[in-house]
């Protein structure tokens, strides 16, 4: 028996959520007393995947081909389930990236396993059973998912889980697979980066702007109070619907959801379908001119005053802080 | 060209969520039932796509005749027959299966749900169906156009966008951009009226998971609020709790 964990990388590199997820397994490894086993593909250095140790992996898997240099969903998700059944996994971890939401469900199948996406806790194996709590109803409930399957697949929400450095150390092997080709009929065009912004699902920070700023030419301090707090920038529907903002940037219901340390949202009413996509935040900040909005209800912090003269002077402040 | 375009009945986004039965049911006294928006988009799509190419839409659901209204709604909006999969859906893998089995041998070019539904919140369907058909999935896709045999798709991923080419057929789930949502007009309405809708008994499938309760999150204390005129004071709160590193 083990646990087996996915960790994406972005251009080689391992991200956050990749030792947050490391973090996670590794407590239900424990849990389990059994060994973790971390998976990696594509092109990562040797020593990157060797400190995957120091996150609680004992074994570190990699593949590394020529045509898997960039993700592709099929050919990926059959690696990972060659690798969860060589290694007699009966956990598998990943994280609810985008990526990762693309590749649980397609693991799940091939391995018959239940799938709990989302994962917001431990799972809890009282009574011989497996149960995980996820948020549904837009963060509007929380359920409790039990696991009926003898294999389980886990997708570990963002921001979820605390990373903890064990100062273990990890073998690397060579993960040899088999290769189908009717997996790789998707063909990459183009990948297009929206420059080095930090993006919106890992951020740890989220400044956010709404109707109350009027246009799109006045998201300049919100971009620059972003750069300063390391946040990304987000929006709400109506300012993507306009085309203020990219779609990309779109929170709440009908887009995407959002769990940061600290969300600050400017100019935005807090309607119920944006409140949705937000509240598993940890922090809230409101600014908003209307002492009203509903927003201040669901907010830790409030300032009731005209984001065009607030922003300014918040930036002002983290400077000053800052120098 | 065919395009299936699955579809959930899910509470109204204004929906007050409470509990039932010791917190294990949803209570669905009093509530509201509409298309979940993200599949109202996918079906936007799907027509759209449908008028350039002369093909047909098919739209599905699992579940009960509660939802009725909604495929009426669906087949208003553009598309042309639908599917009513006659089961209580217990988990996506048991929706998935439901819909692999039916969709096996119809021959449809492109299978669109929506990215998740807004009651459950997987993003889970698109892929499953992609495995159980062996065909490729995209779950988060934020544009979708055709060349010839070829889905063009834009995929959303941290920081940017992946231009992806997909041979028919395949999987998505659609995201906001993909499409505007569509208001049916009074002759889609009185069409919808006298277009198929199919009954089909389920297949049998045991479900790999099930919630067993909910819970309300927990509530958060009330607002300390700061004067305007003392925004500094915000900044030393936010900088003690470790959000401003040098
Ligand atoms: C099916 C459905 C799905 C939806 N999904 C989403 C979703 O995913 N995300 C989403 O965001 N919305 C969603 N909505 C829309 C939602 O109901 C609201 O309309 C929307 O969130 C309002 O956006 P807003 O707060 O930016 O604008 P408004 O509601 O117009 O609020 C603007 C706010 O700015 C404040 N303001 C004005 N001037 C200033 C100033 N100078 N300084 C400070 N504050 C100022 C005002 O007091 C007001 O509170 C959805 C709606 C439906 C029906």
């Amino acid at each position: 028996m083990s646990v087996l964990v996915y960790i994406e990388n972005t251009e080689g590199k391992f991200k956050k959520s990749g030792f947050e997820v490391l973090s996670y397994a590794k407590t239900i490894a424990n849990q389990l007393n059994t060994n973790l086993i971390a998976l990696s593909i594509g092109n990562v250095a040797d020593d990157d995947l060797k400190s995957l140790g120091n996150y609680g992996a004992d074994k570190v898997l990699t593949v590394n081909h020529q045509n898997l240099k960039s993700f592709v969903n099929q050919a990926y998700s059959a690696i990972i389930a060659q690798a969860a059944k060589n290694s007699d996994a009966s956990v598998v971890v990943l994280s609810n990236s985008f990526t990762g939401k693309g590749l649980a469900p397609r693991i799940a199948v091939k391995l018959q396993a239940g799938l709990a996406d989302g994962a917001i806790s431990l799972p809890d194996m009282a009574d011989g059973k497996f149960i995980v709590k996820n948020n549904v109803f837009s963060s509007k409930a929380i359920a409790f998912v039990e696991i009926t399957s003898a294999i389980k697949v886990l997708a570990l929400m963002p921001n979820a889980y605390k990373v903890v450095e064990t100062g273990g150390q990890a073998t690397v092997e060579n993960f040899d697979y088999q290769a189908n080709e009717s997996d790789f009929k998707t063909i990459i065009k183009e990948i297009v980066k929206a420059s080095d912004k930090v993006s919106l699902p890992d951020a740890e920070i989220v400044v956010s702007a709404g109707r109350g700023l009027k246009g799109p030419e006045n998201w300049g301090m919100i971009e620059e109070l972003a750069a300063l707090l390391g946040a990304a920038v987000a929006c709400s529907k109506p300012v993507s619907d306009a085309h203020w903002r990219p779609h990309e940037e779109h929170v709440g219901q009908t887009g995407i959801t959002v769990s940061p340390n600290l969300y600050i949202a400017i100019g935005i009413s807090g309607a119920i379908q944006h409140i949705a996509g937000v509240s598993s935040s940890k922090i809230i900040v409101v600014i908003n001119s209307d002492a009203n909005a509903p927003f201040f209800k669901v907010a830790d912090y409030g300032i009731v005053g005209d984001a065009f003269e607030l922003v300014p002077q918040l930036i002002a402040a983290v400077k000053a802080l800052k120098s | 060209m065919k395009i299936l375009v699955c579809i959930s009945n899910v509470p109204d986004t204004t929906t007050k969520i409470t509990f039932t039965d010791n917190n294990t049911q949803f209570n669905t006294q009093g509530v509201q039932y509409i298309l979940n928006p993200y599949d109202e988009i996918a079906l936007a799509r799907a027509v759209e796509l449908a008028e350039n190419e002369q093909g047909t839409v098919t739209v599905l659901h699992v579940g009960d005749a509660n939802a009725d209204a909604t495929l009426r709604k669906a087949l208003a909006i553009g598309a042309s027959d639908a599917v009513r999969i006659n089961a209580q859906p217990t988990d996506a893998y048991f929706v998935a299966s439901q819909i692999a089995a039916y969709a096996q041998d119809k021959g449809f070019d492109m299978i669109l749900t929506g990215r998740e539904s807004i009651d459950y919140n997987g993003t889970k369907v698109a892929a499953m169906l992609g495995e159980m058909l062996d065909i490729p999935s995209v779950s988060i896709t934020k544009k979708i156009t055709i060349e010839g045999n070829t889905g063009i798709l834009e995929r959303e991923i941290e920081g940017g966008k992946e231009v992806l080419a997909i041979p028919f057929p395949f999987v998505a789930g659609t995201a906001e951009g993909v499409a505007d949502w569509k208001i049916p007009n009074m002759r889609g309405i009185m069409s919808a009226r006298t277009k198929p809708l199919l009954v089909v008994e389920p297949i049998e499938v045991q479900g790999l998971s099930k919630i067993v309760k909910f819970e309300s999150p927990a509530s958060r204390t009330s607002v300390q609020l700061i004067d305007a005129s003392e925004v500094g004071k915000l900044i030393d709160l936010l900088q003690s709790q470790g959000f401003l590193k040098n």
